[in-house]
């Protein structure tokens, strides 16, 4: 292969294969809905796949369902029918658009989606609780609920070794047990040790993978965006945890991104403004979005969004194939706590992300939608802006609702701040950057 | 040439004759299309304001621009050739279809309240749909900013809708309620039911003068709290078309306890400030920073 077609088979490869397997992944869902298979419903905050994949479930993240109905620009329809029904507009544009899509029998623009045959969820967000009791409801679905001790105050987390941590994960085990002990209700299927250590085997290929990505992204250029190339990662990461797509898959990105770094090729745009997101993604006008920070050669190095919509596994936790439910435990323990983590306690990481990833501002965007992750911005903000002096850029609108996002706005904030950014490096133009 | 006056057009209105010395003046011009009103400023060399105009942006937003700047044009006896860079700043400030650049009216009115109160640190700017407040270096740059979100709380409008439900010109607002001695609370920070609070107020035989204090009160409470997020310095410069109602200058200096920077350019400052980023590149070549490519909205 000459280095030109190497070129051209490795860059954006990620991305390609990313949306095929994402494809693929609805298809399966599509034909368990019409031929009346089982599908257990989880979430990106600790999923569980580990175990619903040794059982064969395929897995729905109403998140994601929800997310696609914002980008396909047809969520107002589903935001529509909740309310019509009953539903506050505002409460979570994600749980609106997925009850819109149950009402409508799992009518979905990318596939029929299968009812739910169980329901796995962690404490992570609140939300998840109160959502799993609507499909509870409305379907009887048997739910477990995996309650996952988080961090008790800041910088307070402890480890392995001390005796809370051991509780801990002690605690989180025997849910565990009890979890695998619904699945063999569920399924009607005996629990076989040895496929759970190959599904874990592949998790922890994709953990390995997903780490090392996030890290060659601080290289000059980024290699890619953290807000929209890295959603298609997370899609993969959470759709195909446990498997061996998606182990496989994470192995090339890598390959795609080492390479990339090698021959210093970076995003399709000269980067002058390295930059942080903090916050959920602004689905309903995504590309734009991104477009409104990259005008002005912005490019996002790095997200909350990549830590906690991945369940944690950013932190590359991998298991114990020798003491695979333990081990189990103990990754979700962190992981979890640490997806929790990066909304209540993010700013220390915040500050070492800013400085690894030699950041030139931060973008924070709290949604309407979710008090969870948009309680505390501003004052996360000002930590980092008043206590370390790096710039950063509050905008407010929503994932999901179009009703709250305004363009015109957006922009006048968006352009405002560069300009800031831009007479700053004017007056000091020995930073190196631009 | 020792016989002939000097012909100065910054400080004259009358055309020069063949016997005058002609000095030559770069002027620069800004022009900013609110969502209300479109303002345009013209300043000479030593950035001293020589022609503005305040017209209703309505609904032809480039014809608002372009009439805005030939009144100020106008006003000094200017032709258009004269003008050497024109800055557009404003919602519409991509509609100036005649202007070389376009700068955000954050940054515009960052820099034209430091113009013309050099120890300016915060500038609260409340305008028809949006009040921004705004930290400022003693440059002029912007240290950060905050803005209300999608709801016209604390805004121009507020004082509009209020106008509207008392059936008083805008003008009067002010005047009117300093004359309150028993103010009312107005509890809603929503702008469409102030009108129904306003007139459940009058049903209780409140006085127009103490429901308008409440009003009055009730946004610069507000838009105090925008301030406080970035930060309330020493010196503080009130700019946009709201800073011309004496009414709400009182309310907002009783909430923050410190003085505003007022003037009667105030209402200009967004125009002012882009006038001066286009006479920056007159007077040094520097292309005010903007997006390469700008999008229309």
């Amino acid at each position: 292969m000459t280095t030109l077609e190497t070129k051209d088979e490795l860059v954006g490869r990620g991305n390609r294969e990313g949306a095929a397997m994402f494809r693929d992944w609805f298809s399966e869902l599509d034909n368990t809905a019409k031929t009346g298979g089982q599908a257990a419903y989880v979430f990106v905050m600790g999923s569980l796949n580990e175990i619903l994949k040794t059982f064969d479930l395929p897995v729905v993240f109403p998140e994601i369902n929800s997310l696609q109905t914002a980008v396909r620009h047809v969520a107002h329809e589903y935001l529509d029918e909740a309310e019509d029904y009953g539903y506050s507009p505002d409460i979570c544009g994600y749980v609106k658009a997925d009850v819109g899509t149950q009402l409508r029998g799992g009518e979905h623009p990318m596939a029929q989606i299968p009812k739910p045959s169980l329901t796995v969820l962690t404490n992570a967000c609140n939300t998840y609780i109160k959502w799993a009791e609507i499909w509870e409801r409305m379907y009887d679905t048997p739910t477990v609920t995996i309650d996952i001790p988080g961090t008790r105050q800041a910088g307070g987390q402890t480890w392995q070794g001390n005796s809370d941590f051991e509780a801990d994960r002690k605690y989180v085990e025997v849910q565990l047990r009890e979890l695998i002990t619904v699945c063999e209700e569920v399924t009607g299927k005996k629990f076989d040790i040895d496929k759970f250590r190959e599904v874990l085997g592949y998790a922890n290929t994709m953990s390995r993978s997903w780490k090392r990505i996030l890290e060659l992204n601080n290289s000059k250029p980024s290699l890619f965006s953290a807000l929209t190339d890295g959603t298609i990662f997370l899609g993969v990461a959470n759709g195909f945890r446990g498997t061996e797509e998606g182990a496989r898959y994470f192995e090339r990105v890598v390959e795609e991104m080492e390479y990339k770094a090698a021959n210093g090729i970076g995003q399709t745009i000269d980067e002058k403004y390295r930059l942080l997101f903090v916050g959920v993604p602004c689905y309903p006008i995504f590309r734009r979005f991104n477009e409104l920070f990259t005008d002005w050669g912005g490019t996002f190095v790095n997200s909350t969004y990549l830590w906690f919509a991945s369940g944690g596994t950013n932190r590359g936790f991998e298991y114990d194939l020798d003491n695979p439910l333990a081990s189990l435990a103990e990754g979700v323990l962190i992981s979890v706590r640490d997806a929790m983590d990066s909304m209540f306690h993010q700013n220390v990481a915040l500050a070492d992300m800013a400085n690894t990833y030699d950041v030139d501002g931060i973008i924070y965007h709290p949604i309407k939608s979710c008090r969870t992750v948009s309680t505390g911005l501003a004052d996360g903000r000002k930590h980092m802006t008043d206590e370390l002096g790096i710039p950063s850029l509050f905008i407010e609108s929503d994932m999901m609702d179009r009703r709250v996002v305004s363009e015109a706005q957006m922009k006048n904030r968006i352009d405002a701040f560069f300009e800031g950014l831009e007479s700053r490096r004017q007056q000091t133009p020995s930073d190196g950057k631009g | 040439m020792p016989s002939s006056k000097a012909w100065n057009p910054a400080d004259s209105k009358r055309r020069p004759t063949e016997k005058d010395e002609v000095i030559t003046v770069a002027y620069a011009a800004g022009v900013d299309v609110g969502s209300t009103q479109t303002k345009a400023v013209i300043v000479d060399e030593g950035g001293v304001i020589v022609g503005r105009s305040l017209i209703d942006t309505g609904a032809n937003v480039i014809k608002a621009a372009e009439d805005s700047f030939l009144i100020a044009l106008k006003e000094h006896d200017l032709d258009e050739e004269e003008i050497e860079y024109v800055v557009g700043t404003g919602y519409g400030r991509y509609r100036v279809t005649f202007g070389n650049t376009q700068v955000t009216e954050i940054s515009c009115h960052g820099r034209g309240a430091v113009h013309l109160f050099p120890n300016t640190r915060t500038v609260v700017d409340m305008g028809g749909q949006d009040t921004k407040a705004i930290s400022v270096s003693a440059d002029g740059e912007i240290v950060d900013f905050c803005m209300n979100d999608k709801c016209a709380a604390g805004t121009g409008r507020f004082l509009g809708a209020a106008a509207a439900a008392l059936d008083i010109p805008i003008g009067d607002l002010g005047p009117v309620s300093l004359r309150s001695t028993k103010p009312i609370k107005i509890s809603t920070t929503c702008t469409v039911f102030a009108e129904s609070e306003i007139l459940a107020w009058i049903g209780k035989g409140k006085k127009i003068e103490d429901i308008l204090w409440g009003v009055h009160k009730s946004i610069a409470s507000r838009s105090a709290g925008l301030m406080r997020r970035v930060g309330v310095n020493d010196e503080i410069t009130f700019t946009g078309g709201v800073s011309r109602n004496l009414g709400m200058v009182k309310a907002l200096e009783e909430r923050l306890e410190k003085p505003l920077n007022i003037s009667e350019d105030c209402h200009y400052m967004g125009a002012l400030g882009a006038a001066l980023f286009a006479l920056d590149h007159v007077l040094t070549g520097r292309t005010p920073v903007s997006t390469a490519a700008g999008v229309i909205l």
